[in-house]
C-alpha cells in the first residue's frame, strides 16, 4: 500500500466514523434533552407542591442560581460518539500526513488538501474543548459538518497531488496557509456554538417552529453558549488576523505588493471586518446577544464563501487549485 | 429647562444647537460605538463589489471589456466608482469616517486609562452578597491571611528550580516589577469598620486585574491608525516599475527603461539609483505534464561605485538593491528576428518578447518594422508554439519547453500608425491602416517557420529570418520605505489584539474581621470574585487564592439561617 492509497482509505474511514459519531451524538443529545425536561418537570412539581424539604439539594440549588438542573446522562451512544470521533480524527490526521508524504510538500496547496486539513483541525479543536469541559452538545454539529465537508472533499474536490508551482514554494505557505486552516477550524466550532445559541434563544422565547426540536433542551442556556462561542471566535479572530498579516508579508515577498485587492484578499478583509463588527457588537447595547450572534454567522458564511465561491468563480492571483 | 411642545409651530423653548452644537452632536454620533459598528458593516458590504466586478487597478483590460460589453451598466457603474471600488469616493468616505470614529474613541480612552493607571484600586465593596461569596476559616489571624493572599495574587519572588553542579536546587527569584504589573493583580488592603458593628473592624483586600486588557485594546486601535498612516505615506514615497529583460540584455534603472513606471507624489525620478542589471541566464523547469516547478533568473547586478555581483532570483526570492526589491514576475520567449526590406537592407534586427497566453506557453507577439528604405511599412503578428504538434489543419503546443518550436507568422503592409504621436501598445498591431499580405489564393498568408528558417515574403517585400529563441524574464521593481513601519505596526496590532482578547479582567475581594469570632479561634474569611461571563476560570482562581491564604478549602456559602 502506498501513501496515496493509505491516505484515501484513512480519509474514507474518517468520513464513515464521523457519520457514526454524528448519529450517536445526536442520540445522546436527545437523551440529555429528555433527562433535562424530566428534571425540570420534577422541579416544577416539587415547587408547586410546596415541598422543598423532601427533594432539597438538586432543585433548590438549581432554583437559587436561576440556572438549569444539572443532569448527567450516561448512555452507550455517548461512548460510541466519543470513540468514533477520536478514531475518526486520528484517521483523518493519518490521511493528511500520508497526502503530504505522497505530494512531497505540506498538503495545503489545493482545495482538496485545504478541506481535509480543515476538517481535521475543526474536529481536533472540538476534542480539545471537550477534554476541558463537557461540550458534547457541539458534537452533532461538528461531526456533521466534518462528514459533509470531508465527503465533498473526497468526491468532488479530489485532485491528484502535483508538485508545488514556483509561486507556492515558500516557507510562508506553511505559515500563512496552516494558520488560515487552523483559524477556519476554530471558527467552524465557534459557528456551531453560535447556531445552537440562537436556536436555544429563539426556542426559549417561543419561536413556533423550534418548539418541535426537543433536543435543543440539551444545550446550555444562550448566555453560556455565547460565552463559549466568544472564546472560540476570539481565538479564531486573532488567528485570522495573523493569516491576513502573514499573507500580506508573503504577497510582498512574492508579488511585490503587500495588498492588491485580489478577490481572495478582498474576502479575507471582509471576513476580518465582519468578525471585528461581531466583537464590537458584543459590547454594544442593543446588539449584544442575538444581533452579534447573527453577525458571527454572517462572518462564517463569508468564510465559507471565500473558500468555495471565490476559489471557483473569481479570477485572481490566489487561483491555484 | 426646555419645554418641548408637540406642536408644529412651537419649538421656541428648545435650545437651538447652533453651529458648534451641531458639530458636537455630529462628533458624538461619529464616535459612538453604534455608528462605528454600522460603519464596519458598511465597510464589509462596500468591499464586496470589488471582488465581483472587474477593477481598473487590478485588471484594466478586463474592465474595459466589461464596459464595452455592457453599454448601459458599464459606464454607469464606472461613473459610480464600482469599477474602482477601493479608490472610490464612497469607500474612502467609509473608512475615513471609521478612522475618525476610532480616533475620537481612543483619545479619550487613552486619557481615562492614563488617569486610571495612577488612581488607586477601588476598595472592596462593603457587601459581597451580590457576587456569590464563599468563605473559608483560617487558624491564623486576619493580617497573616491577607499577607498570604497578597503573595498568592502577586508574589514578589517565585521559586525557580534549576540544576547547579549536577544537583537539583531551588532558589527564589525576584520577579521584575514590570512583569508583576503585567501579569499580576493590582492590590489594596484597607482596614475599615465592620458593617453593622462599630466596635469591630475588618481587613478588606481588593485585587483588580484588567489594565492589560485595556492597554492591549488601546495598542491595537492605535496600531490600526499607524498602519493606515504607514500605507498612506508609503503610497507617496513609493515607486514601482515593470521591465522585461531578454537573456543577454542589460537593464539600466531609469524611467525610460521601464515598460511601465509609476511613482508616488513625493518620489522624484532623480532619486532612482543608476544601477544596471544584466540577465545572464534564465532557467525554467517544468514537469512532464507541463506544470512549472522552478524558475530561476541568473543576473549580474552593478550598483554605482561597487563591484558587479552575481545575483540569483526566484519567484519567492526577490533581489535587494538600494532599498528596493526586484521581483521575478513572469517569463516567456523572445524570438530573435532579422527582417530585410524590399531593397535587401536590414530593416529590423532583435528580440521580440512574445507574451504567453496559456499554461503551455502558446505565445503571441507583434513585430513592427517602420524603418523600411522604400515602400510601405511592415507589420507582423505571430504565434509561437514551443512544442508544436500538428494535427490536420490545427496545431497546438503540448508542453511549455521549446522541444519543437514553431512560429506562425502573418504579415501586413501599410501604415503602422507610429507617427501619430499617440502611444501604442507594443504587443498589439493597429490594423486600421494595414492590409494583410495575401498569398496566391487571395487569402491572408500565414507562414509556418522553424527555428533558423528564412522566409521570403511575396511580391518581393523582403525576408524574415528567425535566428534564435532566448527567454525573457519580467521583473517588477518596488521601493516602499515604509514597509518596516508597516510591519512593526501590524505586529503591534496583533500583540495588542491578543492582549485585549485574552488578558483576563477580574476582581477578587477578601474580607476578614480583625478580631476572631466570639467563642471561636479561627478567622472566617469571606471572598468573592467577579469576571465577564465568558471567563469561567475565575472561580478556580478564587479557590487557589483562598487555599493559599488560609490553607483550607472553601466551605459552602452560609445559608441565610446560619448567618
Amino acid at each position: 500500500m502506498n501513501a496515496q492509497e493509505l491516505s484515501w482509505l484513512a480519509l474514507w474511514g474518517a468520513v464513515a466514523l464521523y457519520a457514526i459519531a454524528m448519529v450517536a451524538s445526536s442520540i445522546h443529545l436527545a437523551r440529555v434533552a429528555d433527562a433535562k425536561v424530566a428534571a425540570k418537570t420534577r422541579a416544577k412539581a416539587a415547587v408547586a407542591a410546596g415541598g422543598v424539604a423532601d427533594e432539597r439539594p438538586a432543585p433548590a440549588s438549581a432554583l437559587r442560581a436561576g440556572s438549569e438542573p444539572e443532569v448527567r446522562v450516561r448512555s452507550r451512544a455517548a461512548g460510541i460518539a466519543k470513540s468514533t470521533t477520536l478514531v475518526g480524527a486520528i484517521l483523518n490526521g493519518i490521511g493528511v500526513v500520508a497526502r503530504g508524504i505522497e505530494a512531497g510538500h505540506a498538503p495545503w496547496s489545493t482545495m482538496y488538501e485545504y478541506t481535509i486539513t480543515g476538517t481535521f483541525v475543526a474536529v481536533v479543536v472540538f476534542l480539545i474543548v471537550q477534554s476541558r469541559r463537557d461540550v458534547s452538545y457541539l458534537a452533532p454539529g461538528v461531526t456533521g459538518f466534518a462528514t459533509i465537508a470531508l465527503g465533498i472533499g473526497m468526491t468532488v474536490l479530489y485532485e491528484a497531488s502535483t508538485g508545488l508551482r514556483p509561486a507556492l514554494q515558500s516557507f510562508w505557505l506553511v505559515v500563512h496557509v496552516s494558520i488560515a486552516i487552523i483559524a477556519t477550524g476554530v471558527l467552524i466550532v465557534g459557528a456551531v456554538a453560535t447556531v445552537l445559541q440562537l436556536m436555544r434563544d429563539y426556542r426559549d422565547s417561543g419561536t413556533a417552529w423550534l418548539q418541535r426540536f426537543r433536543w435543543i433542551e440539551a444545550v446550555p442556556e444562550p448566555a453560556k453558549l455565547e460565552a463559549l462561542a466568544f472564546r472560540l471566535h476570539a481565538v479564531g479572530f486573532v488567528l485570522w488576523t495573523f493569516t491576513v498579516m502573514a499573507g500580506a508579508v508573503w504577497a510582498e515577498h512574492s508579488w511585490g505588493r503587500y495588498w492588491g485587492w485580489d478577490p481572495k484578499e478582498v474576502w479575507s478583509f471582509v471576513i476580518w471586518v465582519i468578525y471585528a463588527a461581531y466583537l464590537h457588537a458584543r459590547t454594544t447595547q442593543g446588539w449584544a446577544g442575538r444581533r452579534s450572534a447573527v453577525l458571527a454567522l454572517i462572518g462564517f458564511v463569508a468564510l465559507i464563501m471565500n473558500f468555495t465561491v471565490v476559489n471557483i468563480f473569481f479570477q485572481g492571483m490566489h487561483t491555484y487549485a | 429647562m426646555a419645554r418641548v411642545k408637540i406642536d408644529n409651530y412651537a419649538y421656541a423653548n428648545v435650545p437651538r444647537l447652533g453651529f458648534v452644537g451641531w458639530l458636537r452632536w455630529i462628533w458624538r454620533q461619529v464616535t459612538s460605538m453604534r455608528v462605528a459598528l454600522i460603519l464596519l458593516i458598511l465597510l464589509a458590504l462596500a468591499s464586496i463589489p470589488g471582488s465581483v466586478l472587474p477593477q481598473w487597478p487590478q485588471d484594466a483590460a478586463n474592465t474595459q471589456g466589461f464596459i464595452d460589453e455592457n453599454p448601459f451598466w458599464g459606464p454607469l457603474l464606472d461613473r459610480l466608482g464600482f469599477l474602482d471600488v477601493f479608490g472610490s469616493a464612497w469607500f474612502t468616505a467609509i473608512y475615513l469616517l471609521l478612522f475618525a470614529s476610532l480616533i475620537g474613541c481612543i483619545i479619550p480612552r487613552c486619557l481615562v486609562y492614563w488617569r486610571e493607571l495612577r488612581a488607586p484600586v477601588p476598595p472592596a465593596p462593603t457587601r459581597l452578597d451580590r457576587y456569590e461569596p464563599v468563605t473559608a476559616s483560617a487558624p491564623q489571624g486576619a493580617r497573616v491571611v491577607m499577607r498570604n493572599a497578597e503573595f498568592a495574587l502577586s508574589p514578589e519572588v517565585s521559586p525557580r528550580s534549576g540544576e547547579r553542579g549536577g544537583r537539583q536546587s531551588r532558589r527564589l527569584v525576584h520577579r521584575p516589577r514590570l512583569w508583576r504589573w503585567f501579569a499580576d493583580y493590582l492590590i489594596r488592603v484597607d482596614e475599615r469598620e465592620r458593617r453593622g458593628d462599630d466596635a469591630d473592624s475588618e481587613l478588606a483586600l481588593s485585587a483588580h486585574k484588567g489594565h492589560v486588557r485595556e492597554l492591549g485594546n488601546l495598542i491595537f486601535h492605535v496600531s490600526l491608525v499607524a498602519i493606515l498612516i504607514a500605507m498612506a505615506t508609503g503610497s507617496m514615497l513609493t515607486y514601482r516599475g515593470q521591465a522585461l529583460i531578454v537573456v543577454g540584455d542589460t537593464f539600466t534603472n531609469a524611467v525610460v527603461a521601464y515598460d511601465s513606471y509609476e511613482s508616488g507624489a513625493l518620489f522624484s525620478e532623480d532619486q532612482l539609483e543608476p544601477w544596471t542589471l544584466t540577465l545572464d541566464d534564465f532557467e525554467a523547469e517544468f514537469d512532464l505534464v507541463g506544470l512549472p516547478t522552478e524558475f530561476t533568473a541568473y543576473a549580474t547586478l552593478t550598483e554605482p561605485g561597487q563591484e558587479p555581483r552575481q545575483v540569483e532570483t526566484q519567484v519567492n526570492r526577490p533581489i535587494q538593491v538600494e532599498g528596493a526589491k526586484i521581483y521575478l514576475q513572469g517569463n516567456g520567449y523572445a524570438p530573435v528576428f532579422t527582417i530585410t526590406d524590399a531593397d535587401g537592407n536590414v530593416a529590423f534586427e532583435g528580440a521580440v518578447p512574445f507574451l504567453p497566453q496559456d499554461d503551455v506557453y502558446t505565445s503571441t507577439g507583434v513585430i513592427k518594422v517602420p524603418d523600411v528604405t522604400s515602400g510601405e511599412q511592415l507589420g507582423f503578428t505571430a504565434t509561437l508554439l514551443p512544442t508544436a504538434v500538428v494535427d490536420g489543419d490545427t496545431a497546438q503546443s503540448l508542453h511549455p519547453s521549446p522541444a519543437n518550436p514553431v512560429i506562425y507568422l502573418q504579415a501586413y503592409t501599410g501604415d503602422l500608425g507610429l507617427d501619430d504621436g499617440v502611444p501604442q501598445n507594443v504587443y498589439e498591431l493597429d490594423e486600421s491602416q494595414l492590409s494583410p499580405v495575401r498569398g496566391d489564393d487571395g487569402q491572408p498568408l500565414v507562414v509556418e517557420m522553424q527555428l533558423g528558417d528564412t522566409i521570403e515574403l511575396p511580391d518581393g517585400l523582403g525576408t524574415v529570418t528567425w535566428e534564435e529563441l532566448p527567454r525573457f524574464a519580467a521583473f517588477d521593481l518596488r521601493r516602499d520605505p515604509t514597509l518596516p513601519w508597516l510591519l512593526g505596526s501590524a505586529i503591534a496590532a496583533l500583540v495588542g489584539l491578543s492582549m485585549s482578547l485574552f488578558a483576563p479582567r477580574r476582581r477578587i475581594w477578601l474580607v476578614a474581621p480583625l478580631k476572631p469570632h466570639a467563642g471561636r479561634k479561627t478567622t472566617v474569611v469571606e471572598a468573592a470574585a467577579w469576571a465577564p461571563a465568558h471567563d469561567t476560570a475565575v472561580r478556580e482562581e478564587l479557590e487557589r487564592v483562598l487555599v493559599a491564604a488560609t490553607g483550607r478549602l472553601t466551605e459552602a456559602a452560609p445559608t441565610p439561617e446560619e448567618r
